[in-house]
């Protein structure tokens, strides 16, 4: 069972699911939103629809070799993300590419894709785009400041790099992380605000002010190998952080119910909220939930 | 298998079917039809059920919405901005003006009849045209996408030496990238 092929089959199994997964909760969030503003909406699959319409379009766009690899490396930076991510508890049905110190890869690849892209952006010249990347990293200088703090006190807490670690941490002790760690619970879910990107952190595509922002010069294939890769790595981020605080999940449905639990915190927060400029956001990440990252530091010293 | 007749329509079966659901709109609202936009995609009649959501960029958009009046100046913009876009491409022509001048006909600023610039695959008639005709627009152009006529983009490339003269005789400075889509 321990073979290459098992895990090839795995990783495949689990990016499907990731894709069919991630593409409905974008499509149930687009419902949501719409009967919040008391519209009917589109239906949950309409992604699915969008997806299909822009593969069958035709592409003939050129500015250059690194235009063309901005969303591959995006895609190749969310299957990375979800390989390390163990899906279910115990390595049950999905055989993830775990090892000793993952966090800490984890950090670095989380921020690779938005580096391709921003090179890929880069090279179209389009003045939106250009503004879109320097947002966007202005954005995530000041979300993974806590999303770093967060995870720092995991790792001293329990002296380990390992997610699988903090997973087996939690199923021993009985009690999920959220409540024995806190503050680093706190951070972490507000340094995912702004990783969703949704109102009021979408100070990067910020539809009618940037026209889309660094993917204003994709469409059709390459928009679509974005939304599906923004598909994956929304699953995957969501997977993690029901790993690491909620204690994993045993079979599939609870784990679809509690990363959809955590996935309407930044969509609710997004549907009543209006878009801050950059250095407001910038300032609301420095201010609480980096606060919440140095209590859960302190916490994790001396108790 | 791939290429052979039978199977290649059901693919475009599949295609229109996909293209017709959704739909991405780039609204160049530079007349004054552009403020029947706003209602048509908010609460109260709600294009996005239909599919129809609003495009940011030429690039991604599916249908180039005319809202109303072309002035001379803004021609030039509105051909860039159609040929930037990816095929397959639709051309909604939006309020009496674009379709013989509306209220316009006798100035000397604005173009009278868009069809002679750019092809176009739906008029909405009306002056304005309001949300409920905006929205049938819509519906006959998924009618047409469903039904596979909706080949504005392929009669701009065949006839493409008569729409570019007509586009000349408009526009005296012609300093326009070649497209080659």
């Amino acid at each position: 069972m321990d073979s290459i092929w098992y895990k090839i089959l795995g990783v495949v199994v689990s990016f499907i699911l990731a894709f069919i997964v991630g593409m409905t909760y974008m499509g149930l969030s687009r419902k949501i939103i719409a009967r919040v503003q008391n519209r009917k909406g589109p239906p949950f699959y309409q992604n699915f629809i969008d997806a299909m319409k822009l593969y069958s379009k035709s592409t003939a766009i050129h500015h250059g070799l690194m235009q063309h690899l901005g969303p591959a490396f995006i895609m190749v930076s969310s299957i990375m993300t979800l390989m390390i991510v163990p899906v279910l508890n115990d390595g049950k049905w999905f055989p993830n590419l775990n090892f000793d110190g993952d966090l800490i890869f984890l950090l670095y690849i989380m921020v690779f894709g938005p580096l391709g892209m921003a090179l890929g952006a880069g090279q179209t010249g389009n003045p939106n785009s250009a503004i879109g990347v320097t947002r966007g990293l202005s954005q995530m200088v000041g979300f993974e400041i806590p999303w770093v703090m967060a995870l720092v006190a995991l790792m001293m807490q329990f002296k380990t790099t390992s997610i699988v670690d903090l997973m087996e941490v939690q199923a021993q002790s009985g009690t999920w992380l959220m409540f024995s760690s806190p503050f680093a619970f706190i951070a972490a879910v507000l340094a995912m605000l702004g990783m969703f990107r949704y109102s009021p952190f979408d100070i990067v595509g910020a539809p009618t002010e940037l026209a889309s922002g660094p993917v204003s010069e994709n469409g059709g294939k390459y928009l679509f190998t974005l939304m599906s890769s923004g598909a994956v790595f929304a699953f995957a981020k969501l997977t993690l952080y029901v790993d690491l605080f909620m204690g994993g999940a045993d079979n599939l449905i609870v784990l679809l119910l509690k990363t959809f639990a955590i996935y309407l915190i930044p969509m609710l927060y997004g549907v009543v909220s209006p878009r801050y400029r950059t250095e407001q956001a910038i300032r609301y990440f420095w201010g609480w939930p980096t606060f919440f990252g140095l209590l859960a530091i302190l916490h994790a010293v001396f108790f | 298998m791939i290429n052979d007749k039978s199977s290649q329509k059901i693919v475009d079966i599949i295609q229109n079917w996909a293209r017709k659901q959704s739909i991405w709109v780039l609204a160049y609202g530079t007349g004054c039809g552009a403020i029947e936009i706003p209602p048509t995609m908010t609460s109260r009649y709600d294009a996005e059920r239909l599919g129809v959501r609003g495009a940011a960029t030429p690039r991604q958009a599916d249908v180039l919405l005319i809202t109303g009046y072309l002035t001379t100046k803004t021609l030039k913009r509105v051909i860039r901005v159609y040929e930037q876009m990816q095929d397959p491409k639709y051309v909604i022509g939006f309020g009496s003006c674009t379709i013989n001048g509306g209220m316009y006909y006798d100035s000397y600023n604005t173009i009278k009849v868009l069809d002679k610039y750019l092809p176009v695959d739906v008029y909405i008639n009306g002056c304005m045209p309001r949300p409920e005709s905006v929205l049938s627009g819509f519906g006959k152009l998924q009618e047409l996408i469903s039904e596979g006529k909706a080949n504005g983009a392929q009669e701009y490339k065949d006839n493409l030496e008569w729409y570019r003269a007509n586009q000349k005789r408009i526009i005296p400075n012609w300093v326009m990238p070649d497209y080659n889509w």
